[in-house]
């Protein structure tokens, strides 16, 4: 099941560059959850720092406080745990190219010592179903590059790995930037399935997409979260004006 | 030409589109040119060895140990031996070591100390290879008290490291960074990151630079004169003079026997036959291990 996020005064930095700005933010479980705004205004920056991906980046730091579920992300806990926890689906679609589709999709639980052939089988086949990938791809689990799929299969693809993991809170970057509108459609109908049992923040470009697919909507500007709502609301009568001005067209 | 402009439907047929063909041709006949006048020395000297060698090779050369001199007969079987051990122990210590350090300087090294290691590395890349012959002869021989195999591949090792160290770290560098970012993304550590993920997305690349130090110390005889020294008999304990094809070809080629040239030929053939061998079965397994659309 999903848990919901909690996020206290997060400021971020690259180096001496501060990119978030005082963030704070409540992300409702088993809800889809997702942050607008125009290139460059710290939505992405904000997502990484909830799996801590922002500091693998050198000279990345964070403030603040970020708690999932029950988990203080920023004391005490190891990187490695919370992202087994809160899985990560990027931009661009990313499979291992070397591995197999299987592999792939085993990959977080392989690399991490687990080794149950009986179990790892059930959870590939239960994460690609999950992911609508199952039918397109079931007759050469074994045999074929993850990287030998086209665009919006690798993505369905990374998202059978995130959901491997079982985590209880799915990440996603900019998720359909890279892909045609049936593969979007696609991701955006699973999007909706997948929040029965996972809490989604989702980072999109596509306003539309956002009202199609979140209940809640973060909109930001310059490193700072200037409005945070119910989606309705974000689109039909934001509160403040450069929402408004954001959402119908004015800029950005 | 006026024809063209005026009619930009026919242009594929104008002059054109003609001198365009000639162009391409021309270009094409260049590069192919280029890659037979490449490729030429290496068909020559291969040539050469077949027509000089392949009359010497026969079971006596390939099962026999060298006859003193003035008996006809005898072979190279323990040179031919004694090369692969060296080359064994050679690559067992070196293949680690440079893939360690090629690893060291993509993952971590983007800094001053991995500026130091890729200087260095650069520069005994650039050490001639008798020079390193006598560092192993410091390190290995003066304390054993004696040559031996052992030392030999210490020599060679030292000689693969930059090589193997380079090409790693110029491979890994090549993995996108969002690869290794998806498994840092399922929780994965970065040490098995590195290992299972980027080493593994890199594995073609890494083994052709492996490939390649092996067959540069492969035919290597400078530093294994006073290592490895050479060896009439059979011997295959590491810790004792040990003979190697390299050195066998050169102790014959220089002497004044007939005979001796001729064995002299056959070795280079032979040792230009096992390099040759060795790097097509790794690319064999390699391919094997491949999936379809990798």
């Amino acid at each position: 099941m999903g848990v919901g996020i909690n996020v206290e005064h997060l400021n971020a930095f690259y180096g001496k560059t501060q990119a978030l700005f005082d963030v704070n933010i409540a992300v409702a479980a088993n809800h889809a959850t997702a942050l607008i705004g125009p290139s460059g205004c710290g939505k992405s920056t904000f997502i990484r720092c909830l799996n801590r991906m922002h500091e693998t980046i050198p000279e990345a730091r964070v403030e603040g406080a970020v708690r999932i579920g029950d988990l203080g992300v920023y004391n005490g806990t190891s990187a490695t745990q919370l992202r087994r926890r809160v899985g990560m689906v990027f931009q661009k679609p990313n499979p291992f190219p070397t591995m197999s589709i299987y592999d792939n999709v085993a990959a977080g639980l392989k690399l991490n010592g687990f080794r149950k052939r009986k179990q790892l089988d059930e959870i590939v086949h239960k994460s690609l179903h999950s992911s609508a990938l199952w039918d397109e791809v079931k007759d050469h689990l074994h045999k074929k590059s993850g990287a030998s799929l086209s665009g919006g299969q690798q993505q369905r693809l990374c998202i059978a790995r995130a959901l491997a993991v079982q985590p209880e809170v799915l990440l996603m970057d900019e998720p359909c930037s890279a892909l045609d509108p049936i593969s979007t459609g696609k991701i955006e109908e699973l999007i909706f399935q997948l929040k029965e049992q996972y809490t989604i923040v989702i980072v999109t470009h596509n306003m539309q997409q956002a009202a199609r697919v979140a209940e809640f909507t973060g909109f930001f500007l310059l490193g700072k979260m200037i409005e945070f709502d119910k989606t309705e609301k974000i689109f039909t009568n934001p509160s403040d004006k450069r929402t408004e001005d954001y959402v119908t067209g004015r800029f950005g | 030409m006026a024809n063209a402009n005026s009619n930009p439907a026919a242009a594929g047929v104008t002059p054109i589109g003609l001198r365009r063909r000639i162009t391409d041709h021309v270009m094409t006949g260049l590069a192919v040119l280029t890659v037979i006048l490449v490729l030429l020395p290496l068909i020559a000297i291969f040539g050469y060895l077949v027509y000089k060698g392949i009359g010497s090779i026969n079971l006596a050369f390939l099962t026999q140990t060298p006859k003193p001199v003035g008996e006809a007969g005898g072979g190279m079987a323990n040179a031919i031996v004694g090369s692969m051990l060296i080359l064994a122990i050679a690559s067992l210590l070196g293949v680690p070591l440079g893939i360690g350090a090629g690893i060291f300087l993509s993952e971590y090294g983007r800094n001053r100390y991995g500026d130091i290691v890729r200087f260095v590395s650069d520069v005994l890349n650039g050490v001639p290879s008798i020079v390193i012959g006598i560092v192993a002869y410091g390190l290995v021989v003066m304390r054993q008290k004696h040559f031996s195999a052992l030392a030999g591949g210490v020599a060679l090792a030292i000689m693969m490291v930059p090589t193997i160290a380079r090409t790693t770290e110029q491979m890994l560098l090549l993995v996108p960074q969002a690869i290794r970012e998806a498994a840092y993304g399922l929780g994965v550590s970065r040490w098995r990151t590195t290992l299972s993920i980027t080493l593994r997305t890199a594995t073609s690349g890494v083994i052709t630079g492996v490939m390649l130090a092996f067959a540069r110390v492969a035919g290597e005889t400078a530093p294994l004169l006073f290592t490895a020294f050479g060896n009439q008999f059979w011997n295959l304990k590491p810790n004792q003079p040990t003979a190697a094809l390299s050195l066998q070809i050169f102790t014959y080629a220089i002497s004044p026997f007939d005979e001796w040239h001729r064995q002299a030929w056959a070795g280079a053939l032979v040792l230009i036959i096992l390099i040759v061998g060795a790097v097509a079965a790794v690319r064999i397994a390699v391919r094997h291990g491949t999936l379809a659309g990798a």
